[in-house]
């Protein structure tokens, strides 16, 4: 008798607790730094008192690797860009297909969101829907270094020991534009993309010579730039605009073979428990008013209809200061990486740091 | 009686079991979890087969060797550093020092460790760049005519993984120092020696449990550092831990990080065999003792 109200208790004590939390949700999103300002979160939980919402930051490799430990489980949102969508899946399977009706897609920009869509669909099944985007090119000091316009223009004596560059996949796409191949191209031809790697190492070797050193992460790279160590270098535009803020002379220059743009995109881990929060996430942040706080902290573009107009002001003029029309005409957007390109792009990064020349 | 006896084991078996969990779910199931996944080859997505590709990648691949060569090497460079500057520290603390100024002395050395690994880099940072505070004075001074960059190379990371890491030594030699009666050094002296026969001949071989148990550590922490090398190191500076985690995180290939991760427990742990046997000590009576 005793037994048997000690385990009713219990159980009523269990299923209040599976009350309670279907009440309290939470929200784990797993994104980049400044993706989820805490203004925003704010007004959120104010909007959805029932959503409790944790933020872990994260970047595009370590968010697939987190999901690949766990096989999906643990958050509820990422936040990987396009291209680090349908290969991941393929490879490790760690999203699930998104419901699009639960999304409000007739706010994005239409050109965005096809863009996404295709680059995400597996089987029938759509697995991300884009939310910002921004570019990678170079930054220049205007004063110092005025004809810094090509990728290769890193790699000039006439700035030697003055520039700098990330040892990531980027500096590797963006050289080999600068030498005239088209990367994303030979991606279905794996031997011919592994000659054009071969050739990127060679010139990237030879390059280290006039780097500075490899920034590792955006205070690196601002702390140098800022201080005047070097007067150019790779980067993402919004370090770029940030800096923009500080000292007007250091603008975004996008490199005459084109910007390489990234879409951050939304998708659903395989085992997320909050499909609907997330979902609410979603619809919440690309709202216009949202937008613009959202822009504020993270220097991208939202891919909604006249993103660009929602940005907040100062962000405008980096923008304005940086872009020409035409500047964006010859955005190049990374393109699906398929299985494998990874660990041919790994060993190439490896082979250019070890390498002692210059 | 018989009851006394099974309090007697279970309480026993209650001191046991954290040891016996912590070993057993974080040590030991870890690394065979390694050694397993450091076994399989990717032939396909999502497609693995038993084979011993990835130690043979290892061995095959110049890059990678060189660069585990290259942090034992510079790892033992610092072992020895941290030796030099931390044994006059610890002998000083324990022998020389009263014993009020003791405690002051050894919590001075103690307080570097209240911040975090990664605070301490952006110190040395902030030192050691070209528009940092070293290049700054020196400039002020009329040294040097233009700013000189003292950051990103293989002496920064050096000076910053000694500085990590001296502590390891010097609290271990304290210990043993400390331990060794006044008397002995008299003696030496007494009979006619120098000062430097005494420290070869009684200081030194009293001490060396705990150099060894020292060297042990500080060789250990810096082979396995990943944030000093990296933060300091320049374009050239390759450590081997930067390779696991290029393995892991960039190329996505957990089956090669893991028998990287698998070469270097192999590797320090021979070193630091061959370590031993050249000091004719044992595990036992060095990093179990101190």
């Amino acid at each position: 008798m005793h037994f048997k109200t000690t385990l009713a208790g219990l159980l009523a004590a269990t299923m209040l607790a599976g009350a309670g939390s279907a009440q309290a949700e939470t929200l784990r999103l797993l994104t980049w730094g400044s993706y989820a300002p805490d203004e925003l979160i704010e007004k959120f939980e104010a909007e959805y008192p029932d959503i409790d919402v944790e933020v872990t930051f994260s970047n595009n490799e370590e968010m697939i690797a987190k999901l690949r430990a766990t096989g999906g489980a643990g958050f509820d949102l990422a936040q990987p860009s396009h291209d680090r969508i349908y290969a991941a899946q393929l490879e490790y399977d760690i999203y699930k297909p998104l419901d699009l009706s639960k999304i409000d897609t007739s706010v994005m920009e239409a050109k965005l969101l096809d863009g996404v869509k295709e680059n995400t669909t597996i089987e029938g099944e759509v697995y991300a829907v884009p939310h910002q985007w921004g570019t990678s090119g170079l930054m220049a000091d205007k004063t110092k270094a005025p004809d810094l316009k090509s990728w290769a223009d890193l790699c000039n004596p006439a700035y030697e020991g003055k520039t700098s560059m990330r040892l990531k996949r980027t500096i590797l796409l963006g050289t080999a534009f600068s030498m005239g191949e088209d990367p994303f191209a030979a991606y279905s031809d794996l031997d011919k993309y592994q000659g054009i790697l071969d050739k990127v190492a060679e010139k990237l070797i030879e390059c280290k010579g006039n780097i500075k050193a490899y920034w590792k992460g955006g205070d690196d790279l601002s702390a140098m730039m800022l201080s005047g160590e070097i007067v150019g270098s790779e980067t993402w535009d919004s370090t770029a605009y940030k800096l923009f803020d500080q000292n007007k002379n250091i603008v975004f220059v996008p490199p005459k073979e084109g910007a390489l743009a990234w879409i951050d995109t939304f998708a659903l881990p395989r085992k997320a428990k909050a499909d609907d929060a997330a979902y609410k996430w979603i619809n919440f942040v690309l709202r216009p008013e949202n937008v613009t706080l959202m822009s504020a902290s993270t220097g991208a573009i939202a891919a909604v209809k006249g993103g660009q107009d929602l940005l907040p002001e100062d962000k405008k003029a980096a923008v304005n200061a940086a872009f020409t029309a035409e500047d964006i005409d010859n955005l190049k957007f990374f393109a699906n990486i398929p299985p494998g390109v990874e660990d041919m792009e790994g060993k190439t990064l490896e082979k250019i740091k070890a390498a002692t020349g210059g | 009686m018989m009851q006394n006896k099974d309090i007697k084991r279970l309480s026993l078996y209650l001191l046991f079991a954290p040891f016996a969990l912590w070993i057993i779910l974080l040590v030991i199931l870890p690394h065979i979890g390694m050694v397993v996944l450091s076994l399989k080859e990717k032939i396909a997505p999502r497609v693995y087969e038993y084979s011993f590709a990835n130690y043979l990648e290892f061995l095959n691949e110049p890059i990678y060797w060189n660069t585990l060569l290259r942090t034992g090497s510079m790892s033992l460079l610092v072992t020895a550093l941290a030796l030099l500057i931390g044994f006059p520290i610890a002998y000083y603390i324990a022998k020389i020092a009263g014993p009020r100024s003791r405690g002051g002395l050894f919590l001075l050395c103690l307080i570097p460790l209240w911040v975090s690994d990664l605070i301490r880099a952006f110190g040395w940072i902030l030192l050691l760049r070209e528009t940092g505070v070293i290049s700054n004075f020196l400039l002020w001074t009329g040294l040097i005519g233009e700013p000189v960059e003292f950051l990103y190379n293989d002496v920064a990371v050096i000076v910053g993984l000694t500085y990590t890491v001296i502590l390891f030594m010097i609290v271990p030699l304290v210990s043993t120092l400390d331990g060794m009666d006044n008397a002995m050094i008299e003696a030496g002296y007494n009979l006619g020696g120098s000062g430097f026969t005494v420290l070869r001949r009684i200081i030194i071989p009293y001490a060396m449990p705990g150099i060894v148990a020292g060297c042990i550590v500080t060789f250990m922490l810096t082979a396995g550092s990943y944030l000093t090398p990296i933060l300091l190191g320049g374009k050239n500076s390759s450590w081997f831990t930067e390779q696991i985690y290029n393995q892991f995180i960039t190329r996505f290939n957990w089956e090669g990080g893991a028998a990287f991760g698998m070469l270097l427990l192999f590797f320090t742990s021979l070193v630091i065999w061959l370590g031993l046997k050249l000091s004719g000590q044992t595990l036992a009576n060095t990093v179990a003792k101190s």
